[in-house]
């Protein structure tokens, strides 16, 4: 179990309220209501189809919901509603509050891009103006995210799979976030890169005191990474708690079925 | 109230939605205290709920009645109604659990598996590490064994340093789920030590042995969990 | 002269208005890509559509035209367009930097330094300078609107990291009036310099990509750097083999099949003039006097 730092903490940094997607008749998720806690790793599982990447756009701002909203507490302590940011403030946040790791690393780096200046992006976004020292820092999150600093000028289109999947990770850890969602994360890994990847994912999470929204079908990663679950189906919220407590004794027969359904390790 | 623990009447039921919804009740009527200092063992047979009680003051298995009220950083909090986040914060600070089996992280070595606890509440990496390796030591774990994950380990190995990793921090409460089970006679007269030396910090316990020996050695009370079995 | 067939200047007076429209907004916007309906020109892409249909926008009868390319009044492409506007506006052309009121470039900016009054026309080929790190036209207005612009440094830094220093010898990217970063069309960075706080107004047209921007006289440009790589100017450290001069951009000629090789100014009327004042080159025995123009 990691870290949480921040866990006295009482002031919510995230806090859905009943939200909603429907696209025309379907309603790909429907009233969903949680907060999340600075330094808490929230997991949604659930099979496909089941809204959970659906929730994960609404909760980061990047789909408009149907219904309800979701606000987040900005670095002056102030909480704000998503919906009434401009889209300055929220690309801002965006590029520096919030990091956000894809399923697919093509998708989260500019493949031909060098990996020093995709990691350090962020930074020249923020006004970083110096040459040396956005290079220092960017080779300091290579060798944290365990890439050799002798491959910082390769672009990641050389890269192997967990390679680029760690180098998108530090590309959106460098300015601190203090929230990071992420999709999948481990899809389409092989199952030693995947181990490697969680471990590294669980210190970062702890060491920085993240909070984080895990979507993943592997209830392992949710065991791995998360403090606390929400289970979906059909859209709705089913069940939520306690990582553990949500996988050693499930309540709803949805739930149990998926517990029942992993293989013994 | 002093306790560090205390149950009223608390219980559990298991529906199995898989099997056509039967009831599977666990215990009810659950109520017990343990105090700062004491080592409360809980007996009964195979099947009786052991288990189950102890995962319910961990809030691992949730409880549908009842109340399991937990001192913690000086007041009372009903685990069986508890935010996650409460659960959460009694675990880092106040619970800690030493199962049967070890659930570590692949690829972490043994010294930082046994270290983590420590770290977590704010140690130096360096002092946890020491603690951590007098503690292996003691628990006769080889020094070059200490760098390497323990899921290569035998099953004794395994179980001492997850006995190592449960003893290693200061929380007020611990719990023990069978500590002794695969360790040989040298071993279990480390355990008992160790049982001994947290009765001394103030340390209330509520252990599960099968060990009549061990049991003896370590039990200020016992508390017969088959009154509490709810089996049909 | 005037081909009785053509509007003043070739374009209609419809066009010419939509254009100014555009060239307006683009002078009120500084920096800032106004699009345009461009017109199908009697030339090539790429060969200054852009450029000549903003020249046609702002000539007036009175104008004195002067059109280079790459520095030189004296190419195909030079003379080509003064000889079109000379046909169809009937307007006096010149060489002469001073003398012109109106002058179309294509990848330069004249050594001479311009005055108030005169309109410096830029033909631009590509007008967006964050076209290449990002492909997606609604991401990069998006990006100029919002003023996100860490993306252009991401291109010098990769100069930097591949070659050592900024590398980007031309189509150096500015930051204009503290707002938008423009690309200043491929001229050389030696050029950027006289951008900023040029009395002479700066029109830029491209006309494949339908865009017009333009620099206000008086307008701050800067060059985007790095604290420890600063923007610096480049030319070949050699003077001028024809006039001498030490502080002109320079053309590389080579002069046989040996490797012999002369730098002269790319700017062919400051290289004259100075000749006609007497500044001398190590090649400059026989006077470069056989041009042919109008």
């Amino acid at each position: 179990m990691s870290e949480l730092s921040s866990l006295d903490n009482d002031q919510p940094l995230l806090v859905a309220e009943g939200l909603a997607k429907n696209y025309g008749r379907l309603a790909a998720c429907r009233d969903v209501s949680f907060a999340l806690y600075p330094g808490e790793v929230l997991a949604i599982v659930g099979e496909s189809g089941s809204g959970k990447s659906t929730l994960l756009q609404l909760l980061s701002a990047q789909l408009a919901p149907s219904a309800g909203h979701v606000a987040y507490r900005m670095r002056d302590g102030v909480l704000r509603d998503l919906a009434e940011l401009g889209e300055a403030e929220r690309r801002f946040l965006f590029r520096t509050d919030w990091g956000f790791v894809h399923q697919d690393p093509a998708q989260g780096l500019r493949m031909g891009v060098s990996a020093g200046a995709n990691v350090g992006e962020r930074l020249m976004a923020v006004g970083w103006n110096h040459y040396g020292r956005i290079r220092d820092t960017a080779s300091t999150w290579l060798e944290r995210v365990e890439i050799d600093v002798g491959r910082i000028d390769d672009a990641p289109k050389t890269y192997s799979g967990g390679m680029r999947q760690r180098l998108q990770i530090a590309r959106n850890l460098v300015t601190e976030p203090r929230l990071v969602f992420m999709d999948e994360p481990t899809g389409g890994l092989d199952v030693s890169v995947q181990a490697r990847l969680l471990d590294l994912m669980r210190n970062l999470v702890s060491e920085l005191g993240l909070a984080a929204i895990v979507v993943t079908h592997d209830l392992a990663v949710a065991r791995l990474l998360s403090h606390r679950v929400m289970v979906m189906k059909g859209g709705r919220v089913i069940e939520t708690g306690l990582t553990d407590q949500v996988l050693d004794d499930p309540r709803e027969p949805y739930t149990q079925l998926l517990v029942s359904s992993i293989l013994p390790p | 109230m002093t306790a560090m623990i205390e149950l009223a009447n608390a219980e559990k039921t298991f529906t199995m939605h898989l099997q056509g919804g039967v009831e599977l009740p666990v215990v009810r009527g659950v109520s017990f205290h343990a105090d700062p200092g004491e080592c409360v063992v809980l007996s009964g047979p195979s099947g009786a709920g052991k288990s189950s009680i102890l995962k319910m003051i961990f809030g691992n298995y949730r409880c549908d009645s009842g109340r399991i009220g937990i001192r913690h950083h000086g007041k009372v909090v009903d685990l069986a109604t508890a935010e996650p986040r409460q659960v959460l914060s009694i675990r880092r600070s106040t619970i800690g659990y030493v199962s049967q089996f070890l659930r570590a992280v692949p690829r972490v070595a043994t010294i930082d598996v046994v270290a983590e606890p420590l770290i977590v509440n704010g140690v130096a990496r360096e002092e946890a590490r020491e603690r951590a390796g007098g503690l292996l030591r003691r628990l006769n774990i080889p020094e070059r064994l200490w760098t390497l994950p323990p899921s290569t380990f035998s099953g004794g190995e395994q179980q001492r340093v997850n006995i190592a990793r449960g003893f290693i921090s200061d929380l007020p409460i611990l719990l023990l789920d069978e500590p002794t089970a695969s360790l040989d006679a040298a071993n279990r007269a480390v355990v008992v030590e160790l049982i001994a030396e947290k009765k001394t910090k103030g340390v209330a316990m509520v252990a599960i042995v099968h060990d009549d020996e061990i049991r003896h050695l370590i039990a200020d009370r016992i508390v017969d969990v088959t009154s509490f079995a709810a089996a049909a | 002269m005037n081909a009785p067939t053509y509007n003043f200047a070739y374009l209609d007076e419809q066009t010419k208005r939509m254009i100014r429209r555009a060239i307006l907004k683009a002078i009120a916007i500084p920096g800032y890509q106004v699009p345009f309906a461009s017109r199908e020109m009697p030339m090539p892409y790429g060969w200054g559509t852009g450029g000549v249909q903003v020249t046609a926008a702002i000539l007036g009868p009175d104008d004195v035209l002067k059109v280079i390319d790459q520095g030189s009044d004296d190419t195909t492409n030079a003379i080509s367009i003064r000889k079109f506007f000379g046909k169809t506006a009937g307007v006096a052309t010149t060489t002469s930097t001073t003398d012109a009121t109106v002058i179309q470039t294509r990848h330069r900016i004249p050594e001479a330094s311009l005055h108030a009054g005169q309109v410096l026309v830029y033909q631009v080929p590509i007008p967006e300078p964050l076209r290449f790190l990002e492909p997606r036209e609604t991401e990069t207005r998006r990006m100029h609107a919002l003023a996100e612009y860490g993306l252009m440094h991401v291109k010098l830094y990769e100069d930097i990291a591949r070659f050592g220093h900024i590398a980007t010898a031309y189509a150096y990217p500015v930051k204009v009036n503290a707002r938008y970063v423009m690309d200043p069309s491929p001229t050389p960075k030696f050029d950027n310099p006289k951008m900023d706080n040029c009395a002479a107004l700066q029109l830029f047209g491209a006309g494949r990509e339908k865009r017009i921007y333009a620099i206000p006289p008086y307008t701050t440009v800067v060059s985007l750097d790095f604290e420890d790589h600063p923007f610096t100017r480049y030319r070949f450290n050699a003077p001028c083999a024809l006039c001498g001069a030490d502080d002109s951009y320079l053309d590389e000629i080579v002069t046989d099949d040996k490797g012999g090789r002369m730098f002269v100014c790319s700017d062919t009327d400051f290289c004259e003039q100075r000749q006609a004042a007497g500044h001398h080159g190590t090649e400059s025995a026989a006077p470069h006097k056989e041009k042919a123009h109008v």
